[in-house]
């Protein structure tokens, strides 16, 4: 049997990986055109910054490969045959697989901009990006960055590192405030100020200048004002990166269409990670997840069902986590900017405003819902307990300690947080 | 397109005016060393004492007023890209400075005359007696914890885990391996490090050490106890209930040099299983020896010499000049910006040997794992002076319980998803990784 995986992110190595765990014998194939050797993409920022070189960034030797008889073809898939089960290779090469597995990713969104496809102008999702990244900010003063993603407020970080001046288009009010609700998305704008990026709410991007090299030299906003600038960065999302699969015969929609179990249209062929679409997506999930959790666990259970047991993925709580310039995030269960009807939510901030936590649940049952976390760490295995079992606010404020991440000596911020709470509500405290 | 290669000749990272000035002072102080080495200092040493000093603390305060001024949070950029900290000429430079100095210090001490001149003063008040080279080197030693220690306090002020474990190795360092070893001689007693024990320090139950110090009188016995009561009982105990940081990383003067001179160089160090191979072999060799030597001494000084007859001297000078002046010093501090500031800690100290054995098989210090929220980012192995490969852990949600660990908790405050936590929990389901809900 000859399992063939295109691409070489976490999903496609984690589905390798496993699979190997599971099938000491499968001949396992992993072809990937970015690079040869898998490497975190969450960590390209930190490339570009100098916190680590290529190297640090890849979670595997070289050697572990060849040991674990995973065979790395360097190559672009152009073609899938899936009548007889051929890959065609840019480079004219053919590979017959019995089992395929599509795990391309995503690539930058781009919205048809005038001006989009000029010199230093681009998104940040690839190394060959990053690469022309660092060539087009080479000794330049003004970046403008567009979107206010995660991407985005991490490439304003990287040019911040080279004391590159940043102006930060966002479409919102607020920094992510389509994600975040208004107090978090509020404090991390002003935390954005604070490093001295200039943050532009409700400001679109127009049009891109060209100088008369055909290299940018300033935008236009949807206000109308311009702003000299020698490099644009486009983070306003991405999308699955599935063009070669035209002609194929494999549905797709915005991405590869697959069931609960990853299985696309065509028998034998599965997708996963950023480049699947779900058919059916769970109530309040996204048809297409584009996290390296979600690339990892949709491996997981697909590895499962490539193995012989046929296993249904399930996203389990949601969870997830980002740092903002100096302030980590984490959440856990569905917190959304808007509360639903049903919903109540318990919000703390800090004095020092960089600080803040938030306990949402259901008003009626006082069932707990979900946490975010600015500037704390907390307990996942916690987390997921208490929501899983349904148990009420109140008893999870009370037991916050419980589940405390922070670094040992930290302040006791879950003490504060419980003072505060008990004088809100009609909790009265148990010592 | 090699996308990997050409982004290792990324741009120059830009020190910032003050820093520059800085590095120029601490310059100009090792400048005014080598003149006062060259004699200057046997005419001024009054002079050249306070240039020194003045020269270096103002050097480093200057170079900290930027750390402290910037936001604080992790600040790594341009690491890999400076020369002085990504093996570029800068750190050749220093490197062969520090091992230059090392050199000299153990085999040449009369070449630096000058420069201990220039310490007569102090060592006169703080000790009774004049100067000697070990008398130096703990003065540079002391100042290079306290200067850098500040920098460091700086650094992570965000995380009050660093900044008490830092006061607490330069409290160790001024107090019990400077001043009072130093009043110790003027109060006419035996020379005591109360912060060093064997196996580190291990004449210190060699025979002729117990003998001499038992001899001495009270104090001495004193410290006989002191060392075997650290050696046998605290140990152990304070290892089992915090893991070996109580003391490589809040204690111990090599590690607080590490921690604080050493910081800039963490990354230097091999994460490559190989390295780990080779870290295990030899560490564990310099432990089976110092013991070896340690009972055969005893073995000896019992027969009253008559079964090894001087061999076993011999073998102890032996180890003295391999373990305790080649590795610790020569290759352990001056190779710090080339391989990290752990090379001694990690490959060759008998006591972090023994101490990971406890923390390994019988203790409640773990690094916790936060679930799944490990990116694979890589920024915690990268940090890991001790050539740790923390990611491998954490990415399969697991604790990490590794010998080697000194608790700097540097890997937690490096990672951008808070998935780290350092604690002291209880022994059982330690070695537990983290399953999903749905998967249990
Ligand atoms: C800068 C940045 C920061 C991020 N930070 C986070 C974060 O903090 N947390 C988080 O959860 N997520 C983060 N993400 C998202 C996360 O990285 C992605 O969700 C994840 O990498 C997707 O993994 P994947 O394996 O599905 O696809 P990818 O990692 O995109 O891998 C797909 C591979 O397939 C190759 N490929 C594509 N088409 C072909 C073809 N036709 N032939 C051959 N090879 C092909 C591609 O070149 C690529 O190497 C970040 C993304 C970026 C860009
Ligand atoms: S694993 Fe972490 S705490 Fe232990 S030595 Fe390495 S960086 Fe320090
Ligand atoms: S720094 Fe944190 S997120 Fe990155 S690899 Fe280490 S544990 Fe994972």
């Amino acid at each position: 049997m000859h399992i063939v995986i295109i691409g070489n992110g976490i999903t496609g190595i984690t589905c390798a990986r496993n699979i190997r765990k599971a099938d000491p014998e499968a001949e396992i194939s992993v072809i990937s055109s970015e690079s040869e050797h898998f490497f975190s993409r969450t960590a390209l920022m930190y490339i570009y910054m100098g916190h680590m070189k290529y190297e640090h960034t890849k979670p595997y030797e070289d050697w572990f490969w060849k040991k674990n008889r995973i065979k790395l073809i360097r190559g672009h898939v152009r073609y899938i045959g899936t009548e007889f089960k051929t890959l065609s290779l840019v480079d004219g090469s053919m590979i017959h697989y019995s089992k395929l597995i599509i795990a391309t990713g995503s690539k930058p969104n781009k919205f048809g901009w005038p001006g989009q496809d000029l010199k230093g102008v681009q998104g940040l999702y690839s190394l060959q990006d990053l690469e022309s990244m660092n060539v087009h900010t080479s000794g330049i003063e003004h970046a403008v960055v567009v979107g206010g993603g995660l991407i985005g407020i991490e490439m304003a970080e990287m040019l911040l590192s080279r004391n590159i001046q940043v102006t930060f288009l966002v479409r919102e009010k607020a920094y992510w405030d389509n994600v975040l609700p208004a107090e978090e998305a509020s404090l991390i704008s002003r935390h954005i100020q604070k490093h001295h990026i200039n943050l532009l709410v409700e400001t679109e991007l127009k049009e891109i200048i060209s100088d008369e090299n055909g290299r940018v030299k300033s935008i236009i906003t949807s206000r109308g004002e311009e702003i000299n600038c020698q490099f644009v960065g486009l983070t306003a999302g991405v999308n699955p990166n599935i063009d070669f699969l035209k002609d194929s015969g494999i549905q797709t929609n915005k991405g590869i269409l697959v069931n609960e179990f990853l299985e696309t249209n065509i028998q034998n062929v599965f997708a996963a990670g950023d480049c699947a679409e779900f058919r059916n997506p769970k109530p309040n999930h996204p048809a297409v997840e584009q996290l390296w959790y979600t690339g990892k666990l949709q491996a997981e259970a697909l590895s499962k069902t490539i193995s012989g047991k046929r296993t249904v993925y399930e996203r389990g709580i949601w969870f997830n986590s980002a740092k903002f310039l100096d302030i980590e995030y984490q959440t856990y269960g569905l917190i959304f900017s808007k509360l639903n009807q049903d919903e109540a939510s318990f919000y703390w901030e800090h004095p020092n405003g960089q600080i803040a936590f938030r306990a949402t649940y259901k008003k009626a049952s006082r069932e707990l819902i979900g946490f975010n976390f600015l500037g704390l760490r907390f307990r996942q295995n916690v987390a997921e307990r208490w929501i899983n079992s349904k148990i009420s606010v109140d008893q999870a404020i009370r037991n916050l300690k419980e589940g405390w991440f922070d670094a040992e000596f930290s302040k006791p911020h879950y003490i504060e947080i419980l003072d505060a709470f008990s004088a809100c509500t009609d909790f009265k405290k148990v010592n | 397109m090699k996308a990997e290669d050409s982004l290792s000749i990324a741009a120059p990272s830009e020190s910032h005016p003050l820093q520059k000035a800085g590095t120029t002072l601490v310059a100009l102080a090792i400048l005014s060393a080598f003149i006062a080495a060259f004699g200057a200092g046997i005419q001024y040493p009054v002079l050249f004492f306070w240039l020194i000093i003045s020269l270096s603390v103002s050097g480093g305060i200057l170079y900290s007023i930027p750390v402290y001024k910037s936001l604080a949070g992790i600040k790594n950029n341009g690491v890999m890209f400076a020369k002085s900290t990504s093996r570029g000429a800068i750190a050749w430079g220093i490197a062969i400075l520090f091992t230059g100095f090392y050199i000299i210090l153990y085999w040449f001490p009369s070449l630096l005359e000058g420069l201990i001149r220039i310490m007569d003063p102090l060592s006169y008040v703080l000790r009774g007696i004049k100067a000697d080279h070990w008398f130096l080197y703990g003065t540079f030693y002391s100042l290079a914890i306290l200067i850098m220690g500040i920098k460091f306090i700086g650094k992570y002020r965000h995380s009050r885990y660093h900044v008490i474990r830092t006061f607490s190795v330069m409290f160790f360092q001024l107090g019990f391996a400077f001043l009072i070893p130093a009043f110790l001689i003027k109060l006419n007693q035996p020379e005591f490090y109360f912060s060093y024990f064997w196996p580190l320090k291990y004449s210190y139950l060699f025979p002729n050490d117990v003998q001499s110090l038992i001899s001495s009188g009270n104090v001495g016995f004193f410290m006989v106890f002191w060392g075997a009561v650290m050696t046998f009982i605290a140990t152990p105990i304070l290892t089992y209930n915090y893991g070996k940081r109580w003391y490589c990383s809040w204690v111990c003067g090599c590690g607080g040099l590490a921690e604080t001179l050493g910081d800039p160089y963490r990354h230097l160090s091999d994460k490559s299983l190989k390295a780990w191979k080779i870290e295990r072999w030899m560490v564990y060799s310099v432990l089976v020896f110092v013991t070896v030597t340690t009972l055969l001494l005893w073995l000896n000084s019992w027969k009253g010499g008559a079964i090894l007859g001087d061999l076993s001297g011999s073998f102890a000078k032996w180890y003295g000049f391999l373990i305790g002046s080649v590795f610790s010093g020569v290759i352990g501090t001056g190779f710090y910006p080339l391989m990290g500031g752990r090379v001694w800690c990690r490959f060759g100290c008998p006591m972090a040997a023994i101490l990971g054995i406890f923390q390994r098989f019988k203790s409640k210090f773990r690094i916790t794992t936060n679930g799944g929220q490990c990116i694979s980012c890589g920024n915690c192995s990268t940090y890991c002076e001790m050539g740790i490969d923390v990611r491998a852990y954490a990415q399969k949600g697991e604790n990490v319980i590794r010998a080697s660990c000194v608790g700097c908790g540097i890997c937690a405050s490096v990672c951008p998803r808070g998935v780290l936590k350092l604690e002291n929990l209880a022994e059982e389901g330690r070695f537990d990784p983290y399953i999903r809900p749905e998967d249990k």
